[in-house]
């Protein structure tokens, strides 16, 4: 459960961080550049005089639409991996569907290992934009895999830290009194305009034992990454790379119960598309 | 071109093919082997009739559909004479609606063409006549106003002589029309943008680069200048949206390897109409050899200044006379603001010739300047004022002491060993036409969140901003103040922008004012055509996310 309060209150604390070093890069003369409150001297910018606009308004609309909805779908990993005590495929997809400030997200994940499925969710979310880098996403989160299937609510933050680290902290909540936490974090490192390094971090935790889905409370899993893509489009870059998948907690003594490895060294190859 | 030398076929966009074909296909593509080489539609008089269709057109090997005037890109010129009663029958044979806006000429509101502001669009296969009087003389040119037809290929120049005839005597009078074509869907390109806004630049940092300026400037330095960059997650190297991984960059239809070649004698004056028609693009023109002597501005006439070299911000014109000596062919090079591919024309003596072309310079970074305005020091310190809207999540930064100084040429121009022209150097003889003092100010601000690519004045995208208002007769002052790190130039419809020097003396007047990077300028209007009308960035992808308003006369 600490664990848990540790992932909750960085998903909080950080935007604040955030805003915090804009500040604190500024003299205390002027604004900060970003984000902040308007000061009460901020200027109105209502210049219409109460002069309504066009009747036809909607048609330029029709021909010039800054809400237009666009999408787009990221299979950010689709891979194969050989690990120490492992071997199977997994799967990460990222899309969404709006505009620049409300957006329908789609997120899942997941692994086969040995050829059968082991872990994996889905979760559908609304984005609304709080911050310029910063959007609070409300959804819900459907677990596969292993074990009863799982439901549960989902609230939080994503988006882009300073240093253009991205950043997505989601609490979640289940029936039974379950509660859940995921923080995930990347980075991207160019070697050249097409071979990118790409390292990224997850830690899921859960606020009670679920051990019909092998889970223990606490820190259940961290999974490192590093993998090195080459773009040979935008739209598709093969990789290869290494990730650490780490099991804690009642977790690790459940998976020790069932003779598999609490640390996973994977090898992994595979591809990422962009739709 | 690090780049082309691991992707051959990226030469093909940046080239382009010898010969740019278009077929008249009526929505049959036809294969590329039947392709005829690109004839420009015949100029059009004060009587034009302009044909909009859909066609077949081959820039890069590839067969794609444009939207044509009269079956060419860029459209047929349109040629008049100031004090002309002009009518434009237009037929519009697609299956959208489509419409005509003409880029600088002051026409009634009726007749300006935007669809939802001055009429309701040219309908799918329907027409509509315009009708104006020609009050004006100069360089212009017109493009569509709705949606991405003009990326698609719609638009033209448009030249209108004096009542009195020219006033440069010239031997030799051409049009350089500068666009930009991308065979992608610009619907997709915008798409693409919105989710990912660098997808188009392969220009950015690398760890290489980084390892680079540690050598040159020590490591402690090297991140330092990363340091801030990185920290407020802005991208030194975010010159251009939309760049040559996808644009091949045409002069009057021709890609670089068509190069369009304009003739001349040894010793004749060459009159140059230079016009940059185009979506996303910045050009930055010169014509090594050749010294050019610019003698208007937006069609508008400039007390001459001779320069090297000259940015041409999308929808700006200048008129240049050169003076080629020698008996040889020269190379008109214009290359976009990132560096990512150029433009290319010949002036020769005889056809078939050519000059060397240059290389494409090193990428240009934003410097400090281009983020915090005066505050880097130099220049008059003034205090911009945010509006409230600006504290949300569509502005990712904002610039509170802009500079003021219209001497820069902007970035990737400034260390230039030869002269750049700079809006410092522009003079409108004469002086202002309305003498008033504008009687007040409106402050706005360019903004945007990079991000997102979502771009708006004031923070407000069109879709939830109210009009701007101008009394109908006043003389009032605009205040544009770039809180962005990219250049925005902003075309005011229907009325003139006669910008102002940082000591508030009228300058040079203008329909298109490029603003800089954390650059405050301001300009003058006399509000003296009642309707409404478009207010915009005219970089095309800013415009479709917001960055559009409407301005009432009355």
């Amino acid at each position: 459960m600490r664990a848990l309060c540790v992932v909750l209150l960085a998903w909080v604390a950080w935007p604040a961080m955030a805003q915090e070093m804009d500040h604190a890069m500024h003299g205390m003369a002027m604004g900060p550049m970003q984000g902040g409150q308007a000061p009460a001297d901020a200027r109105d910018g209502d210049v219409s005089d109460g002069v309504a606009p066009s009747s036809m308004h909607d048609m330029a609309m029709m021909d010039m639409d800054d809400t237009a909805p666009v999408g787009n779908l990221l299979i950010d990993r689709l891979e194969s991996f050989a690990g120490q005590g492992s071997h199977g495929q997994s799967w990460e997809a990222d899309g969404w569907y709006g505009n620049a400030t409300d957006k329908l997200g789609f997120r899942s994940e997941g692994e086969r290992d040995g050829g059968r499925p082991r872990d994996g969710d889905a979760e559908l979310f609304w984005r609304h934009a709080i911050a310029p880098f910063w959007d609070a996403q409300v959804g819900a989160r459907s677990d596969l895999g292993d074990g009863p299937s799982r439901q549960w609510a989902a609230f939080g933050v994503q988006g882009l830290a300073p240093y253009w680290f991205e950043l997505e902290a989601t609490a979640y909540v289940g029936d039974g009194g379950r509660s859940a936490a995921r923080l995930r974090a990347d980075y991207e490192l160019l070697f050249t305009q097409r071979l990118i390094l790409q390292p990224e971090l997850e830690v899921n935790a859960y606020g009670k034992a679920d051990p019909r889905r092998r889970l223990g409370r606490g820190i259940a899993r961290i999974d490192a990454g590093l993998r090195l893509r080459y773009e040979i489009t935008r739209r598709i870059a093969p990789y290869v790379g290494v990730a650490w998948e780490h099991l804690g907690g009642g977790t690790a003594a459940m998976a020790r119960d069932d003779g598999r490895r609490i640390t996973d060294r994977r090898w992994v190859a595979g591809v990422r598309v962009w739709l | 071109m690090r780049d082309s030398l691991l992707h051959p076929s990226r030469r093909r966009f940046v080239q382009g093919l010898g010969v740019a074909g278009i077929g008249l296909g009526l929505g049959v593509v036809r294969p590329a082997f039947a392709t005829a080489s690109m004839e420009r539609p015949a100029d059009q008089g004060k009587d034009a009739v302009l044909e909009l269709r859909e066609a077949s057109v081959d820039f890069t090997g590839r067969m794609r559909r444009a939207v044509t005037a009269n079956g060419g890109v860029p459209g047929p010129t349109l040629r008049w004479r100031e004090g002309d009663d002009v009518v434009l029958r237009v037929t519009n044979h697609l299956d959208v609606t489509s419409s005509i806006h003409w880029h600088g000429l002051v026409v009634p509101a009726t007749q300006d063409g935007v669809p939802g502001l001055s009429f309701d669009g040219i309908p799918a296969r329907g027409a509509f006549t315009y009708r104006f009087p020609v009050r004006q003389s100069g360089t212009y040119w017109y493009h569509a106003h709705s949606r991405f037809q003009e990326q698609s290929g719609l638009y033209g120049a448009i030249v209108i002589e004096p009542r009195g005839g020219e006033r440069e005597r010239c031997d030799r009078d051409y049009v350089l029309l500068l666009s930009d074509w991308t065979d992608e869907d610009p619907a997709r390109v915008y798409a693409k943008l919105r989710s990912r806004p660098d997808v188009y630049n392969y220009g950015q940092p690398t760890v290489g680069d980084l390892l680079r300026d540690a050598r040159d400037h020590g490591l402690g330095e090297a991140l330092a200048m990363r340091r801030m960059w990185n920290r407020m997650r802005m991208n030194p190297t975010d010159l251009a949206d939309v760049s040559g991984a996808t644009y091949t960059y045409l002069v009057n239809g021709s890609t670089p390897a068509g190069n369009w070649t304009g003739l001349f004698r040894p010793g004749e004056r060459v009159r140059l109409r230079l016009v940059n028609g185009s979506s996303n693009t910045l050009f930055d023109l010169r014509i090594p050899g050749l010294r050019l002597r610019v003698i208007a501005a937006d069609g508008q006439p400039v007390e001459p200044v001779e320069v090297d070299e000259l940015r041409l911000s999308a929808a700006e014109t200048y008129d240049v006379i050169v003076t080629p000596i020698d008996d040889r062919a020269y190379t008109v090079f214009a290359q976009s603001i990132d560096r990512s591919g150029y433009a290319r024309a010949t002036l020769a003596p005889r056809a078939g010739m050519s000059a060397p072309v240059p290389a494409l310079d090193a990428r240009p970074r934003l410097g400090m300047r281009d983020m915090m305005g005066s505050m880097s020091g130099g220049g008059e310190m003034v205090m911009a004022h945010h509006a409230r809207t600006e504290y949300g999540p569509s502005v990712d930064m904002r610039v509170d002491m802009p500079r003021t100084n219209l001497d820069d040429p902007g970035v990737g121009l400034r260390d230039r060993s030869h002269r750049v022209l700079t809006y410092a150097d522009l003079r409108t003889p004469g002086g202002a036409v309305d003498a008033r003092e504008p009687g007040r100010t409106i402050e706005l601000h360019l903004t945007g969140n990079m991000e997102r690519f979502a771009w708006s004045f004031d923070g407000v995208p069109y879709a939830a901003a109210r009009p701007i208002h101008f009394r109908q007769g006043e003389r009032l002052r605009l205040r544009l103040v770039n809180d962005t790190m990219m250049n925005h130039p902003i075309h005011l419809h229907g009325m003139w922008s006669d910008l102002e020097s940082p000591d508030g003396s009228f300058q040079v007047r203008k329909h298109t004012v490029n603003v800089q990077p954390a650059q405050q300028v301001s300009y003058a209007v006399t509000a003296d055509n009642p309707g409404r009308w478009a207010f915009h960035c005219h970089m095309l992808f800013h415009m479709e996310a917001g960055m559009f308003r409407e301005v009432v006369v009355s």
